[in-house]
């Protein structure tokens, strides 16, 4: 009864309850609840996970902690930008030159991927049931800081687990413009400015150089695009489609999706006109 | 049933750190209140538990300043009001306050101790010694109205009563 729910004890009341529960499969728990996934039975921080990958042949496969892409993200005045590329590489072959890394939590949040394409779409799957459901219970949106805290705490069950992802939630609530990055190690940090991936030190230097707080809607966005454009052309891991978007009082809205070949051309031309 | 109270108010309060931790802004009346009524309900649909035996008064300011009172029973439902009493004699007091509660009785703090304290006195032994007050005012923590304050207002309250009964005889 009470005493027994308490302590987590089942007590079956037919024979063919306690079989279909020990023919369940334990490893398919996240169909029922998305928060919860089967964790291997290596004991958590005593073995590095990625020692358990080889190949077929036997050899070692190398996990590539690295991040290998250009995300940013920028506060100003107008909202929030962000900016993607859209290359996705296992070790040195481009999987896909096509990858949608700005997730879209509802038509007010957005997240990037970066880092494990699977683990940042799942997980931010995931934040999206939580954000509706606490849309649904409290009659109102929920908060920039509290979507990125459901997610970092969701990260942080499986920290030391292999999970990859450096992600950043942004949007725009009661408080204002809010953007935070959250990462697999757990860590949760609102900013200003945030570039995440291979590429990121690239988009960093062309973002300091060119931001201020009051910018205007269009320059900004041509800021968040020059920086993935440079990054992509620099970055071996980073290319594809240069895509942004803008987060606004109302919501987020998708400017523009342009190929970086032909970003580099018009910047070309735009030079050489200069001089 | 005061036990109960105590359980419940430590649950309540554990919940409103727990709410400020993971979404980082403080309780919303409706919230700390739906989460006290979820509670009391899960006891009244479970083996070997009895109900909460308290009916709740909830009264506090949101995050962005504006004022809720909430009611909630053992069974677990919940109401939001203007104005209300629980207890023994909850019926009297509560028409009490149907007749005299209006927004410009209230629209003074002296004027809204008065009215609470006539509520009360209604049930009550007269006398500054069987009644407490609180009051509540937004980004203040909660006080008490002292003992010479209220003793002050109960005389005051009991002429202004003699002054109508006088009134009345002479009509």
């Amino acid at each position: 009864m009470a005493l027994e729910a308490l302590h987590g004890i089942t007590r079956y009341h037919s024979k063919n309850e306690m079989l279909r529960d020990e023919m369940m499969i334990p490893d398919m728990e996240n169909l029922s609840n998305q928060c919860q996934l089967a964790i291997p039975s290596i004991p958590k921080g005593e073995v590095n996970v990625g020692e358990y990958l080889v190949d077929e042949t036997g050899r070692k496969i190398k996990l590539n902690y690295a991040h290998g892409t250009t995300t940013l993200g920028f506060k100003f005045d107008g909202g929030v930008i962000m900016a993607v590329d859209s290359r996705a590489t296992s070790g040195q072959y481009i999987g896909s030159g096509n990858v949608k890394k700005i997730i879209e939590i509802n038509p007010y949040l957005l997240g990037t991927m970066a880092g494990g394409a699977a683990d940042c779409t799942y997980w931010e799957r995931v934040l999206a049931k939580q954000c509706r459901i606490y849309e649904l219970r409290n009659r109102e949106r929920i908060s920039v800081a509290a979507a990125s805290k459901l997610l970092a705490n969701m990260v942080y069950q499986y920290k030391g687990y292999g999970l990859s992802m450096g992600v950043m939630i942004a949007g725009w609530d009661k408080k204002g413009p809010g953007l935070y990055y959250v990462d697999n190690d757990g860590n949760r940090m609102p900013g200003n400015a945030f570039s995440v991936g291979s590429g990121s030190i690239y988009a960093y230097g062309v973002l300091d150089s060119g931001y201020s707080k009051d910018l205007s809607d269009a320059e900004a966005q041509e800021l968040g695009r020059r920086a993935i454009y440079h990054a992509t052309h620099r970055d071996a891991y980073s290319g594809g489609i240069v895509r942004v978007y803008h987060i606004k009082e109302d919501g987020w809205i998708k400017i523009s999706e342009e190929d970086c070949k032909d970003l580099h051309y018009k910047y070309a031309d735009e030079k050489s006109a200069f001089s | 049933l005061t036990a109960d109270a105590r359980i419940l108010v430590n649950r309540a309060r554990v919940e409103c750190q727990s709410h400020k931790l993971t979404v980082e802004d403080p309780v919303t009346l409706e919230y700390i209140t739906r989460y006290i009524a979820t509670l009391k309900q899960k006891y009244t649909q479970s083996n070997g538990r009895r109900p909460f035996g308290t009916s709740c008064l909830i009264a506090g300011f949101d995050m962005d300043g504006t004022p809720h009172l909430y009611l909630t029973d053992p069974s677990g439902t919940y109401t939001e009001w203007q104005a209300n009493a629980t207890g023994r004699s909850a019926k009297t007091v509560r028409e009490f306050l149907e007749k005299h509660y209006s927004d410009e009785s209230v629209s003074s703090e002296e004027g809204a101790i008065k009215l609470v304290v006539r509520a009360l006195l209604e049930v009550v032994q007269s006398g500054a010694k069987n009644v407490e007050v609180a009051i509540m005012k937004p980004n203040e923590p909660m006080k008490m109205l002292d003992v010479t304050n209220l003793e002050k207002i109960v005389n005051e309250i009991e002429k202004e009563k003699e002054e109508e009964a006088e009134k009345k005889k002479q009509k």
